[in-house]
């Protein structure tokens, strides 16, 4: 009897939680007509900013991952002074306030910066741009590829990398045929939550670019100039989009870890 | 061939200390040792896994001390095998392939020989996690020998394998060492050293206690650690002889030397094997005892010693028995060294192992 009380208690708990996720999101998409959500559709400036969205997340995860996972697999295997703090220094980005990572990046990437001064002799600008979306992006979202492919790393027993050495193999061809496969399914998994966690970022890559107009600055422009009935839609139709991209991304992640198993 | 020069390891606290081994081309050395006496610290400073603080190791006349892991030449068979999960047998037999012989239909040509030489050919598309404790061995054997190392290193390669997986992988193993393959074997078992090893050496808290024949050792341990470990001295090659009408219902002959065959009860071997016999399973009479031992013979004291369970008592029966006794024994008995005496066991206290 006891136990069924407490299961009882756990479960009301629990279901005010989920209830609190959930109800607003239904609320908005009760209150989102099928026609405002399909003129919604039809709208060149909402979908030019879903597409730019979605491949400036993209394109921020891809590049940025080919420096992110090799410091995943050191920060996962070698042990050296200061470790706890460069661990601090990654996760750094999932505390400050977005807004402020916005300041930061605009200060270092400004065209009165060296490296803006260098990006505008290379004919190349981050301010106001889809380069500067994609770093506000992945400075927000690195930590989740990060801790999910060092986690993976971690996972993989050291054994299995000296048995490829002793097998002859050089060390990078044992992180690419050992380490990188067997700690995929975490690294796949860090790409899919960076790739969601850019696309939704707003504080900092308002500031860097408020034009042009990813998805979320857009839903915040429309509410800002005509109110909540305008803003919904965009959100619904976003908020949509970014499920369908999300289940079809672990859908193919998932698809490939059961092809390698 | 693999020459261990005054080798030190540091592991935390614990330190491998000044050992020094010779394993010559084709041996079959077994490094024999408790659990946590250092055994696989041994093998993976070997195999360059991990850096010595002093010593050498030479392989085939070259210093490999500090030559990388991946150009040693030696095959390390790890005692959890360490297969590659995401791949499958095959992959698992070819990964040292891959670059020696790029072209694949020789690669796999080599797989598949060295799949029929383990008897695994059945299992090459599966995954190691679908496989049994003995078939993970033969592709982890497989796998090394793909290398083509010079020096086969296993460690405890016979450890959680049921009773008929170990008889098989230890007839495995002495045909890959009698194909020419110089084997370094470690493990906790000393009846893996008596059947496979030709050499052995004690390995107790990180030094090497003793090193030798595999008779020399059994036979003549020089440290209390070696004999309390292998805890018998009277271990016998023997030859099952052919049924024997004299031999009463049940009971086999085994001939231990030319002249000296003993009545035993277990047959845990045909032809050739090792028998043990227990030094406590032994009675010691001035004149031939009339008991049911089936096994009575007339010696001389050789030595008699001071043991950890008594006093230790050597008799030359023809071929040397030990025997462990009392001090009251000794005393009632009155035994000196020279004096003959009667040695009775019975048939049941001989134990066989499968050469």
């Amino acid at each position: 009897m006891k136990t069924s009380i407490f299961q009882l208690t756990l479960i009301l708990l629990g279901g005010l939680v989920l209830l609190f996720i959930i109800a607003p999101l239904l609320g908005m998409f009760f209150k989102t007509s099928p026609s405002d959500l399909f003129q919604t559709s039809q709208d060149p400036e909402v979908i030019r900013s879903v597409w730019l969205t979605l491949w400036t997340s993209m394109a921020a995860t891809l590049f940025f991952a080919i420096g992110a996972i090799p410091l995943a697999y050191l920060l996962a295997r070698k042990k050296f002074r200061m470790k706890q703090l460069v661990l601090g220094i990654i996760n750094l980005p999932i505390v400050i306030p977005h807004s402020a990572a916005g300041i930061a990046i605009l200060g270092f990437v400004s065209r009165n910066t060296p490296v803006g001064k260098a990006a505008s002799l290379a004919g190349f600008d981050f301010v106001s741009t889809p380069a500067g979306i994609a770093l506000a992006m992945a400075f927000v979202s690195l930590p989740f590829l990060i801790n999910a492919a060092m986690d993976g790393f971690a996972a993989v027993p050291v054994r299995l990398e000296n048995a490829g050495l002793n097998l002859g193999a050089s060390p990078s061809r044992v992180f690419f045929s050992i380490s990188l496969p067997l700690a995929g399914r975490s690294i796949l998994t860090g790409l899919v939550l960076m790739f969601a966690r850019g696309m939704s970022e707003f504080g900092a890559v308002v500031i860097v670019a408020y034009h042009p107009m990813i998805t979320p600055v857009l839903i915040f422009e429309r509410f800002g100039a005509f109110g909540l009935s305008y803003a919904r839609p965009v959100a619904v139709l976003f908020i949509l989009v970014s499920l369908a991209v999300f289940i079809l991304l672990r859908l193919l992640t998932k698809d490939k870890i059961h092809a390698k198993n | 061939m693999l020459r261990i020069d005054r080798l030190s390891v540091e592991m935390g606290e614990f330190s491998l200390q000044d050992i020094s081994l010779n394993v010559d081309k084709g041996d079959y050395f077994v490094v024999l040792g408790v659990s946590g006496a250092g055994k696989s610290l041994l093998l993976e400073t070997i195999a360059g896994i991990v850096r010595p603080s002093g010593g050498c190791i030479f392989l085939n006349e070259e210093d490999i001390t500090h030559k990388k892991i991946q150009s040693r030449g030696v095959g390390l068979v790890y005692q959890d095998h360490a297969l590659f999960p995401h791949l499958s047998v095959a992959g698992n037999i070819a990964y040292s392939l891959k670059g020696r012989y790029p072209e694949r239909k020789a690669s796999g040509q080599i797989t598949l020989q060295l799949a029929e030489r383990m008897s695994i050919q059945h299992l090459l598309h599966r995954k190691p996690g679908t496989l049994s404790g003995g078939e993970r061995q033969r592709v982890a054997l497989a796998r090394t020998l793909a290398l083509n190392p010079s020096v086969l290193l296993l460690d405890e390669p016979l450890a959680s394998l049921d009773v008929q997986m170990k008889k098989d992988l230890r007839r495995l193993l002495r045909k890959i060492n009698q194909d020419g393959m110089t084997i370094l074997h470690v493990t906790h078992d000393y009846e893996e050293a008596i059947t496979l090893g030709q050499k052995v050496a004690v390995l107790n808290e990180g030094k090497i206690i003793q090193a030798g024949s595999i008779t020399e050792v059994f036979q003549h341990p020089r440290h209390t650690f070696t004999a309390s470990f292998i805890g018998i001295k009277n271990f016998y090659s023997a030859q099952l002889l052919p049924p024997d009408t004299l031999a009463p219902n049940g009971l086999s002959r085994v001939k231990v030397s030319p002249e000296i065959s003993f009545l035993m009860e277990d047959q845990g071997f045909s032809g050739e094997g090792f028998i043990i016999l227990g030094a406590e399973d032994i009675i010691l009479s001035h004149s031939r005892p009339d008991t049911s031992a089936r096994n009575n013979f007339h010696g001389t004291i050789q030595e008699i010693s001071r043991g950890i369970k008594g006093f230790e008592v050597c008799i030359d029966i023809g071929v040397p028995v030990h025997a462990v006794i009392t001090q009251d024994a000794l005393t009632d008995l009155q035994l000196r060294e020279g004096n003959e005496i009667w040695v009775s066991f019975k048939a049941s206290a001989l134990r066989s192992i499968a050469g």
